[in-house]
């Protein structure tokens, strides 16, 4: 492991945005991205509204556009869905370039894309300026279960060994010539897949040795990171708040 | 299938988010009352280990790999409370800090990827032990069967949840029939994977596997030997079974379950769609009268397609798949 080793997501950097601290980080994030998903899907100016948020957001953070954009690959797969939508979908048909799609269709696929879209970019603005341990302190202070965040920080922490040995016994198998192409050619990286828990959890075994061995008592140290100030608070609300502004006047306006 | 943000409706994933939270929830209480501090880094580390094993890519069909998704597997080798906390820690980690998978959409991606196949698919486990023999094998062959139907099962339940959830007015057979028609298939691999890698495990330290742990040493002792290309063939044939068996579900389900979401209102009026003329339309097959036959058909026949389908691009691609072996999370087109 060693140090400066961040997971793939996190772009190092000291703007406001990585400075804030990580409760009102990820609360923002989610209260954000909730305002999206309620957003109805014919508010196009709501939607521009949040897009622009974001967009100031992404470049006062220093990420960069052209790393947000290469990470919304993760969306892909969804986006393949939404453009099947439309010739699946039932009721009025409309013609587009000569195909007969739906118009209902149409907005469903619109609606999967723009949120979808949103959504991530959020998602990767908080992880890319949030390191994954302080993701955790951020959601532990905001009563996630001390339990699920105590197993995620052991989880994050040795995921690249694990990865590493998985790594490692990938390339002893294709060093000895194994290319497999069929399924069942896939015994040993299967069995590999076994063996592979059996090591984890050994390790986790002596980890828990060696933790009691220097005082642990069941709960962790707080390191005693910055809490959120109220002035951070507010700053973070910013985003949030214009979101909802914007989701809650395109609601009232569709249902009046 | 990490699911975005906004795929499904509010009102779904407010319910969907307070059933994983009091099925989490649950676990967790369980796992703190029968276990010691040692569970959290043990759990960790099983976390750790899940998060790489869906790094594992496995060979399909010439060339074509898929991964696994481990919920079924965390289930059995660490009973299903762990297993399904851990891969919620799995799922919420990579959310939060991977970007997969929407933030608001984390009520369903938990309820379909840990909560329904970690004790979905341990329920298939415990009940196909009571049928199969007391030995290594019976437990292997369990866990390959839990192990598919688990995939299935998350598939079922992502169409269920469109059902009453959907943000577009795709029919409820379409979506049911390609998510669990591809899932099916998804789920072979995950099976046989699933199926060893516990063998493998119960051959170095059976007291590592939760699901077998009322065996004997000698009952551990006691396995058949099978061939991988056998297995692999077998696994295709329970495949066609369950997609027959599926098939039926199809079509006599989903008219109560419509009828429930019509009564709230909560679908638009269902209608007929483009391919209501095609020869396997509404998932039956012209030309054979009895219904549940044709049924079956329809949905042997749907596998078949998508294998071959599979089988077609896996050859059309085969020559480009790049041998590199770098540590990173290959982006994957389904779960």
């Amino acid at each position: 492991m060693g140090a400066g080793h961040a997971h793939p997501l996190y772009v190092h950097g000291h703007s406001r945005v990585h400075r804030m601290a990580p409760e009102a980080k990820v609360a923002a994030a989610v209260t954000f991205v909730a305002a999206v998903a309620i957003t109805p899907r014919q508010a196009l100016w709501a939607f521009g509204v949040d897009a622009a948020c974001l967009a100031g957001a992404i470049i006062a953070s220093g990420i960069g556009p052209r790393f947000v954009l290469r990470r919304l690959a993760v969306v892909l797969p969804f986006v393949a869905f939404a453009l099947f939508i439309p010739f699946v979908a039932s009721g009025d048909r409309v013609d587009v370039f000569g195909l007969s799609l739906s118009r209902e269709g149409l907005w469903g696929a619109w609606n999967v894309l723009v949120k979808a879209t949103l959504g991530a970019s959020a998602s990767i603005l908080l992880a890319g300026t949030t390191e994954i341990p302080r993701l955790l302190t951020g959601a532990s202070r905001l009563r996630v279960p001390a339990t699920l965040t105590a197993i995620a920080s052991f989880m994050v922490r040795y995921l690249e060994v694990i990865a590493g040995e998985l790594g490692r016994m990938r390339t002893a198998m294709a060093a000895r010539g194994y290319a497999p192409r069929w399924l069942w050619q896939a015994r040993p990286i299967a069995t590999g897949a076994g063996a592979l828990f059996v090591r984890s959890y050994e390790r986790g075994e002596r980890v828990h040795a060696a933790m009691l061995a220097r005082g642990y008592t069941g709960a962790m140290p707080d390191l005693g990171e910055r809490r959120a100030s109220i002035g951070e608070w507010a700053v973070a609300a910013a985003l949030p708040t214009i979101a909802w502004l914007a989701a809650v006047t395109a609601l009232t306006g569709v249902l009046t | 299938m990490h699911a975005p943000d906004g795929f499904l409706n509010l009102g779904t994933a407010v319910t969907t988010g307070a059933v994983s939270a009091t099925a989490v929830g649950g676990a967790l209480r369980h796992m703190r009352s029968t276990l010691s501090d040692k569970q959290v880094p043990l759990a960790g580390l099983a976390g750790a280990f899940i998060f790489a094993a869906q790094m594992v890519n496995f060979p399909v069909a010439a060339g074509t790999t898929g991964h696994l998704l481990g919920g079924a597997l965390a289930a059995i080798l660490l009973g299903p409370a762990t297993g399904a906390v851990v891969v919620t820690v799995v799922v919420v980690v990579q959310a939060l800090a991977f970007a997969d998978g929407g933030l608001t959409a984390l009520g369903y991606n938990v309820l379909n990827m840990a909560v329904v196949t970690a004790f979905g698919g341990y329920g298939v486990f415990v009940l196909l032990r009571r049928v199969l023999p007391d030995n290594a094998s019976g437990v292997i062959a369990a866990t390959g069967l839990a192990a598919g139907l688990s995939v299935a099962l998350s598939a079922m339940a992502f169409s269920i949840e469109w059902l009453f959830g959907a943000t577009a007015p795709v029919p409820f057979d379409t979506v049911f029939g390609a998510m669990v028609g591809v899932h099916v298939l998804i789920g072979v691999g995950e099976g046989v994977i699933s199926a060893l890698a516990v063998g493998a495990v119960l051959a170095a330290r059976p007291d590592l596997v939760h699901g077998a742990r009322d065996l004997s040493r000698a009952q551990t002792a006691d396995r058949a030997r099978i061939g991988m290309r056998g297995f692999a063939i077998g696994a295709v044939l329970v495949t066609l079974v369950v997609a027959a068996v599926v098939s039926q579900f199809a079509a006599s389900a989903p008219d109560g379950l419509e009828r429930v979401a019509q009564d709230q209102g909560l679908v638009a009026q269902a209608q007929d769609h483009a391919l209501a003329g095609g020869p396997f339309a509404d998932y039956a097959t012209d030309g054979v009268r009895n219904q549940q036959a044709s049924l079956a058909i329809a949905g042997g026949a749907g596998v078949a397609v998508t294998l071959l389908v599979g089988l077609g691009i896996g050859f059309a691609v085969r020559d480009r798949r790049s041998g590199r072996f770098t540590g990173a999370r290959a982006p994957t087109a389904s779960s």
